[in-house]
């Protein structure tokens, strides 16, 4: 029997994942013994702080990390090899951490519903009785969303750097059960909420039910959950190849999930609907950065010498999400719902950047690298979803937000500043140039034509046609319909979701522009560590 | 840093007339479009008529993606440039008023987002970097789009959505191939979206082939080329006379430009391959066009399809691979912006008076407004290819090239000129001969201002119809270097 090793825990590398996690608990306690008048503030300055604070753990570390072992890449294996510190999580662990400051700023916002949040007065009282509209009365809201979405961000943390399958099953039930709960607790329409967050619930542990069983036959076949032992094992074709087979199917059946893949997809629409709308620009940024870096990290590190096995697979999910996602967009009437459609057709195209892996030396001297690719993609998707879906927040009538499409003609008219700014982020979804989408699009449509998967871009060429349609035609309803009855009215927001719109647009219009630095800065993140 | 400067010059005057108060929007803008046309002058008089890329600027943009910052200009680029800067402050004054008529989104934003054209407009001129040139060409569609939606006849909304959809699949086809000449690039050692660089490359025949067709559906659908050009009509017939200008005078010859630019300059083998099909697709275009224009009953549709039949020739011109056919080509995209922009003003001049575009319910025109049907018979005729009007000679010089070419070619291509006369004279007639309905309103002749916007177009027309000699010094030496690069062997002498 070996003895047992207690594991070196690296204080500093892990900086920022144990901020968010301290915080998070802090954050019970402050719900726990905080009155409840000082909650709110508390629970905010806390959030942002600890936030802040790991942003700037992460900038410290980055420049900090040093060349990992094996010379390929820089980065530390930490708590005994279960997490690694590299390149690639560090960009992945700003993106986050930046993103859920924005989701932060559009929790706390207070000015569009009437000085209070958009979630529910009290959860726990059923919709339509006595205790609801008592819990309305009292201007109840619930402050535990701010832990919950600070756990949630901790295994957005955990899951894109884990080393080994356990560590990143943790991440991933971590980041994806508070999800579950923040989905319910939409203020208005709540038993729409509801039902999302049960959906949600019900189809993610199925989900991660997959996940668990491919890791047992993963280890099945390679005997260990460690990343690079199972590289090794499929290196030297040791094991049997058929657990190889189905653990890989069964893992990304679990990951897949998460990101929204074709046919994976059935909740999106549903929960991105249902939600309160501020979870959903969080949720929907932040889930799919986290677990494109998880996908990432799995089938490169791990099934890296396998890829001829996994990349037909990920060629057919990558053209079913993009066409599936873009031509059932265009049949969508709620503009959240179009915007979780459109999602999927995302999904399909950071797939094609997946797919677009090649060994080192098969590169060319300043290739973009399919590592690259995909991290700036999500940076240019990420900023403009939380920006959208701010922007959503703002369109109101007297039953809170309008999201059929048809009661957003004439905002163009009625509000231009709003109008133009969502028609911006609508074009930059849709690819135009001078936004980041479009150079987020070259970047990986480059890389997978030059790792020779051309049937995969074509197909993605055509699935952008489809998808441009579906934008254009919601700038045409804002800007050129007649209004139905009294038209939209867009509410002020305070400085909270102002600050998170201008900050999404300037990301989307200065990674459209400018992009080198974030191009450089992926490309220095360089490679995944084993 | 002429071209930055007049690249940025509307590109500030945008920003600039959308901002201020709506009274002073117009000046403003004019002003800025004025200041674009000096400047674009003042380039013109730095260039050396000797050929090659003048005035030429590089500066690394995304040096991961090989992205650089460049721009030049050769003759063809300096012509198209030249026409883009003379046009837009002579629609600009042509829609002065007009914009804000009821329902239209108002003279700023006319202002605003013409000039916003133009900036991207000259960028694609002037772009010798593929990359660049796409993501300017690609953002060209934003200001066209709110042009055609936000101003116009009821429908516009629907015209614009069609365009922009259109035009994106043509864009998104040829980023497919835009992509494979970087990784054609990043597999000869170091990716760079330079022309210069690519043209130095020799791309195997099958992947030329693909990327060729990737461009040409891009470009053919911008021209607009039989049977992609389903957009051209609906979107002249929905939009202001002026818009119509910007889209067809302008932004259509970035096909051709892109074609002579991308498709044989870098691609010169696959041009040749695919001569057959194109010159096929041209001459379909040509009577296509012609015919459809003949029956139609609004003016502006009638119009916008002449175009079609116009750029048909344009691109047979390129495509038959000769110096006579180049230099017509070329000749031909200048005489058709010019020829082009006065029917489409005088006629949007004259649907403000009768308050319809359709042919049957005017007539008897000349009578109250000799000058209008004046102009209008002018237009006409240039459209038809009267000698002595500038269209006449790049007509005879592709249709010269076509006989070359074969002689089947050129006797299709000159049934165009009988179809042409037929559609423009038999237009002339109906609108402007005979007694006029007698309900109608009679038709006040334009004014002064409105001559004053059409005299430069009228006289270009007879200026280059008679001395085209100075175009055609600035168009040889580039249509001698791209066949070069072709590689045809130029006998036979310059035009």
């Amino acid at each position: 029997m070996t003895e047992f090793v207690k594991p070196t825990v690296e204080y500093f590398e892990l900086w920022p994942l144990l901020v968010v996690f301290g915080v998070a608990c802090l954050g019970v306690v402050v719900e726990a013994f905080l009155p409840r008048r000082v909650r709110y503030t508390a629970q905010v300055v806390l959030a942002l702080g600890g936030l802040v604070l790991a942003l700037v753990g992460v900038v410290l570390v980055a420049q900090d990390v040093q060349t990992h072992d094996d010379g390929a890449a820089r980065g530390v294996l930490a708590v005994g090899g279960t997490i690694a510190v590299d390149g690639p999580s560090l960009f992945i662990w700003g993106l986050v951490l930046a993103l859920a400051i924005a989701g932060v700023l559009l929790f706390a916002e207070r000015h569009l519903d009437g000085g209070v949040s958009a979630f529910a007065g009290q959860a726990a009282a059923v919709p339509g009785t006595d205790a609801e509209t008592a819990a309305i009365a009292a201007h109840r809201e619930h402050t535990e969303v701010y832990p919950l979405m600070m756990f949630a961000v901790f295994g957005m943390m955990l899951f894109p750097a884990a080393n080994d399958l356990l560590t990143m099953f943790v991440g991933l039930e971590v980041l994806s059960l508070p999800l579950y709960l923040l989905s319910g607790l939409a203020r208005r329409r709540r038993l729409l909420s509801q039902e999302a967050a049960l959906k949600y619930f019900l189809l993610g542990a199925f989900s991660s039910g997959f996940f668990l069983y491919g890791a047992a036959l993963l280890y099945g076949f390679a005997g260990s959950m460690d990343f690079a032992a199972i590289n090794e094992a499929v290196r030297n074709d040791v094991g049997s190849s058929s657990l190889l087979l189905i653990g890989t199917g069964l893992l990304s059946v679990g990951l897949l999930f998460k990101v929204g893949a074709v046919p994976f997809q059935a909740w999106t629409p549903d929960v991105y609907q249902g939600a309160p709308t501020p979870v959903t620009a969080f949720m929907a940024a932040g889930t799919k950065v986290a677990a494109f870096g998880a996908i990432m990290r799995l089938f490169y590190v791990a099934l890296g010498a396998d890829r001829w096995s996994w990349q037909p697979m990920l060629w057919i999910i990558a053209v079913l999400s993009m066409f599936v996602g873009a031509a059932l967009a265009i049949t969508q009437r709620d503009i959240k719902r179009l915007l979780a459609y459109s999602s999927i057709a995302h999904t399909g195209f950071i797939l094609t950047g997946v797919v677009g892996l090649q060994a080192t030396d098969q590169l060319a001297t300043g290739e973009i690298t399919s590592v690259q690719a995909v991290l700036f993609y999500l940076a240019t998707y990420g900023f403009a979803t939380i920006g959208a879906f701010a922007v959503v927040s703002l369109v109101r009538d007297g039953g809170g937000e309008t999201t059929a499409i048809d009661r957003w003609a004439g905002l163009g008219k009625e509000s231009p500043v709003v109008a133009a700014v969502f028609a911006f982020f609508l074009l930059a979804m849709a690819g135009i140039p001078l936004t980041a989408g479009f150079v987020g699009k070259l970047a990986v449509f480059s890389v997978a034509l030059a790792a020779g998967a051309w049937p995969v871009v074509v197909a993605a060429v055509l699935a952008s046609i489809v998808a441009a349609f579906l934008y254009v035609r919601v700038i045409k309803v804002m800007y050129f319909d007649q209004p139905v009855g009294d038209g939209p009215s867009v509410a002020y927001p305070s400085v909270l979701t102002a600050t998170t719109i201008a900050v999404g647009a300037a990301v989307t219009l200065v990674l459209g522009v400018l992009p080198g630095p974030v191009l450089d800065l992926a490309a220095v993140a360089g490679e995944f560590i084993r | 840093m002429i071209l930055t400067l007049l690249i940025l010059l509307p590109l500030v005057g945008a920003l600039v007339t959308a901002v201020v108060p709506g009274a002073l929007a117009r000046l403003v803008g004019l002003g800025f479009a004025v200041a674009t046309l000096v400047t674009g002058v003042v380039a013109a008089t730095q260039y050396d008529v000797g050929g090659g890329m003048q005035l030429t600027e590089t500066r690394t943009w995304i040096e991961s993606l090989g992205v650089h910052y460049a721009l030049g200009v050769d003759g063809l680029g300096l012509l198209m440039v030249l026409l883009t800067v003379v046009l837009v402050p002579i629609v600009l004054l042509a829609g002065w008023r007009e914009a804000d008529a009821e329902g239209n989104s108002g003279a700023r934003a006319f202002f605003a987002w013409t000039l916003a054209l133009e900036s991207l407009s000259l960028a694609v001129f002037t772009a010798t970097d593929v990359l660049l040139f796409y993501v300017v060409f690609e953002a060209t569609l934003i200001p066209a789009y709110f042009l055609i939606g936000g101003f116009g006849r009821a429908g516009r909304g629907r015209a614009a959505t069609k365009f922009l959809i259109y035009q994106l699949a043509g864009g998104l086809i040829m980023l497919a191939s835009v992509i494979g000449l970087y990784v054609v690039s990043a597999d000869a050692g170091q990716p760079s979206f330079l022309i210069s660089d690519l043209a130095a490359i020799d791309i195997d025949e099958t992947t030329q082939r693909w990327l060729f067709v990737g461009f040409f559906i891009a470009f053919a659908i911008k021209a607009p080329m039989f049977p992609v050009h389903t957009w051209l009509a609906d979107t002249t017939e929905k939009a202001t006379t002026g818009t119509s200008v910007l889209l067809v005078c302008i932004l259509d010859k970035i096909g051709t430009f892109g074609m002579l630019r991308f498709c044989l300059g870098l691609l010169p083998d696959a041009s040749q391959w695919a001569t057959p099909v194109v010159v096929a697709l041209a001459l379909v275009s040509i009577i296509y066009g012609a015919l459809v224009a003949i029956g139609q009953d609004d003016v502006l549709r009638l119009i916008g399809l002449t175009s079609l039949s116009h750029f048909g020739f344009i691109v047979l011109g390129i495509f038959v691979f000769s110096s006579t056919g180049g230099a017509g080509a070329i000749l031909y995209m200048v005489n058709h912006g010019i020829a082009t922009a006065l029917m489409f003003l005088v006629a949007g001049f004259l649907i403000r008076r009768t308050g319809t575009a359709s042919i049957r319910e005017m007539g008897g025109v000349e009578r109250t407004a000799p000058v209008l049907a004046g102009i209008f018979l002018v237009a006409g005729l240039a459209a038809c290819g009267l000698p002595g009007l500038s269209p006449f000679v790049s007509e005879m010089l592709v249709i010269v090239a076509a006989f070359d070419h074969h002689w089947v070619v050129g006797s299709v291509a000159v049934l165009a000129i009988v179809l042409a006369a037929f559609y423009a004279l038999w237009m002339y007639q109906r609108t402007m001969t005979g007694p006029g309905r007698v309900d109608a309103v009679p038709v006040a002749d334009l004014d002064r201002r409105e001559v004053g916007i059409l005299a430069p177009l009228v006289l270009a027309l007879v200026l280059f119809g008679f001395y085209p000699m100075p175009l055609l010094d600035v168009i040889n030496p580039v249509v001698h270097d791209t066949l070069a690069g072709v590689g045809v062997s130029q006998e036979g002498g310059q035009p």
